[in-house]
């Protein structure tokens, strides 16, 4: 069976081929298995060796300190390390903690978990076009803040927040600056000499490297503390416990290698990509962008085709892997809290589909999915009653629903 | 989330899709749902003389088990009573779809559909007589 075409990036993407080749060499008896914290023979230094290599690869990236790098099993670790280890750390000083609505619901749910230890947290609501500005993170700043946690590109839409402008206020201001950007490392530039973020979260899986597998920045200048949330052996300066995975970090590491080497050209094929995407959807009647369209990361193409359930959209699209904002699939029958935040119309939020295309993507690949796109569209707009109203010129807000 | 064959088959191919004329006497139209839940469907039925539904038609917005719900009602309803039609309940259209716990709720939808439509249609007649 040919499986389908895989267009969902931002969930997951493969491993890149010369990445398994390097971590292959890192597991059996004839190759690099050491424990990287043995000091007493050779298996363990030549470990630690390529640990430190790949702390180097992960840390140019960034433009950052290699010291700076804290090996984590992922981003959700980082946020939770990032933001937990910070507002404990510094919680003599104040329990304000500022994020937004549409964080990833690693950032959100641990700043509710803040808020049952008696942190109080401001969840600040994007503009129409998905983006937090600085201004409005400097209007919920108080006496009391000791936390800012602003995501760099929003996982659903895309959008490119202005974190080196937000780092300026918090550095101002002596404030914790938090970033997860688990959707924006390899796909646009992070300088950390020139921004200041204090606390980074990055992703291994995001960037064609293994799943389980990240790192939390952790500035030096000026110092940042974290209460450690995993306590042991004292691995990474004590800041996170545990042995650490030879192969996952070298998967890293050689990840975000290429990531560095190969993003400007990558980013080029991949707009030109998306325009083609873009140009063979928009002649469809009623399709919106989602997010910014100019704020936004290459391979992000989140769009509303009105008066289409996503649902209904996803079983037309069989032969696409994509992601709906329409969460209909959960009992709650909600779509998704990064949308309604948005201030999108039911009917337009309960008709997203993300396209997130990357690295193996091709030309053909993106016309097929246009092909396939269209066919299942016009199919259900045939079935859809509120195309019908639409057609009529009936303004469906001014409908009275009998929701159920 | 993997759908029973027959939701996919009234989803690849759904039955009576289309429109009524909702002005028409013979015509009942039930409109259930709305965007704000993700699944909005049109209902049409029309009576004969002798009170048998003699043709249905749908248009439904909504997941593939709410397409394939409507699409069975529009099938089952044929050739009923009014009453028959209103005893159809959304247990029997869970089952023959094999429709899972979270979707219940579209045949539930459906079941509104149909009563919607039979009372739409006797108050048009209920108010033609009086």
């Amino acid at each position: 069976m040919k499986r389908p075409i895989y267009l969902d990036y931002a969930a997951t993407t493969p491993v890149d081929p010369r990445v398994i080749e390097k971590m292959t060499e890192c597991l059996s008896m004839d190759g690099n298995f050491g424990n990287p914290a043995s000091r007493s023979h050779s298996y363990g230094w030549h470990a630690e060796q390529a640990v430190e290599t790949a702390r180097k690869q992960v840390a140019d990236l960034i433009n950052a300190d290699p010291r700076e790098i804290v090996w984590t099993s992922g981003a959700t670790e980082s946020d939770n390390l990032a933001i937990k280890g910070a507002a404990h750390f510094y919680g003599k000083k104040g329990k304000h903690i500022i994020t937004s609505k549409i964080e990833h619901k690693a950032v959100l749910d641990t700043c509710r978990q803040l808020e049952r230890e008696g942190y109080e947290v401001t969840y600040l609501d994007p503009q129409t076009n998905g983006i937090v500005t600085a201004d409005q993170v400097k209007s919920a700043i108080r006496e009391d803040t000791i936390v800012v946690s602003i995501m760099h590109v929003n996982n659903e839409i895309g959008t490119i927040n202005d974190i080196a402008a937000i780092g300026e206020l918090t550095r101002e201001k002596k404030i914790i600056f938090h970033v997860d950007a688990a959707q924006s490392a390899g796909k646009i530039e992070i300088d950390m000499q020139a921004m200041k973020v204090d606390l980074l979260s990055l992703s291994a899986h995001k960037v064609y490297g293994p799943k389980g597998m990240g790192a939390l920045y952790v500035r030096r200048k000026p110092r940042i503390r974290l209460e450690a949330q995993m306590h042991g052996g004292g691995h990474e300066r004590g800041m996170r416990s545990g042995t650490l995975p030879t192969h996952q970090i070298v998967g890293m590491g050689e990840a975000f290698r290429i990531a560095k080497e190969e993003m400007v050209e990558e980013n080029q094929r991949l707009l030109t990509l998306r325009q083609r995407l873009w140009d063979g959807l928009v002649s469809l009647e009623e399709v919106h962008i989602n997010g910014d369209p100019e704020l936004r990361v290459s391979g992000n193409l989140n769009v509303s085709l009105a008066f289409v359930e996503g649902e209904s959209l996803l079983m037309a699209l069989k032969d696409v892997a994509v992601s709906s904002g329409s969460a209909c699939t959960s009992a709650s029958l909600e779509p998704s809290y990064v949308l309604r935040a948005l201030g999108l119309a039911d009917e337009l939020a309960h008709s997203s589909i993300r396209f997130a295309i990357g690295r193996f993507t091709t030309e053909e690949d993106v016309d097929r999915v246009v092909e396939t796109t269209r066919i299942g569209v016009k199919k259900l707009r045939e079935l859809s009653p509120l195309w019908d109203m639409f057609k009529d010129g009936i303004d469906l807000s001014t409908v009275e629903w009998a929701a159920h | 989330m993997a759908y029973s064959d027959k939701v996919l088959d009234h989803y690849e191919n759904p039955r009576n899709v289309g429109a009524m004329d909702s002005e028409e006497e013979s015509v009942g139209t039930g409109m259930v749902g709305a965007p704000a839940c993700g699944d909005v469907m049109r209902l049409q039925i029309k009576v004969s003389d002798d009170g048998i539904i003699e043709d249905a038609k749908f248009k439904t917005y909504g997941c593939g088990s709410a397409i394939a719900s409507s699409s069975l009602v529009t099938e089952w309803v044929k050739g009923k009573t009014l009453d028959e039609a209103t005893e159809i309940k959304n247990t029997a259209i869970a089952e023959e779809l094999a429709l899972p716990p979270v979707k219940i709720h579209c045949s539930v939808l459906a079941e509104d559909a149909i009563k919607a439509a039979v009372n739409d249609y006797k108050k048009k007649q209920g108010s033609e007589e009086s």
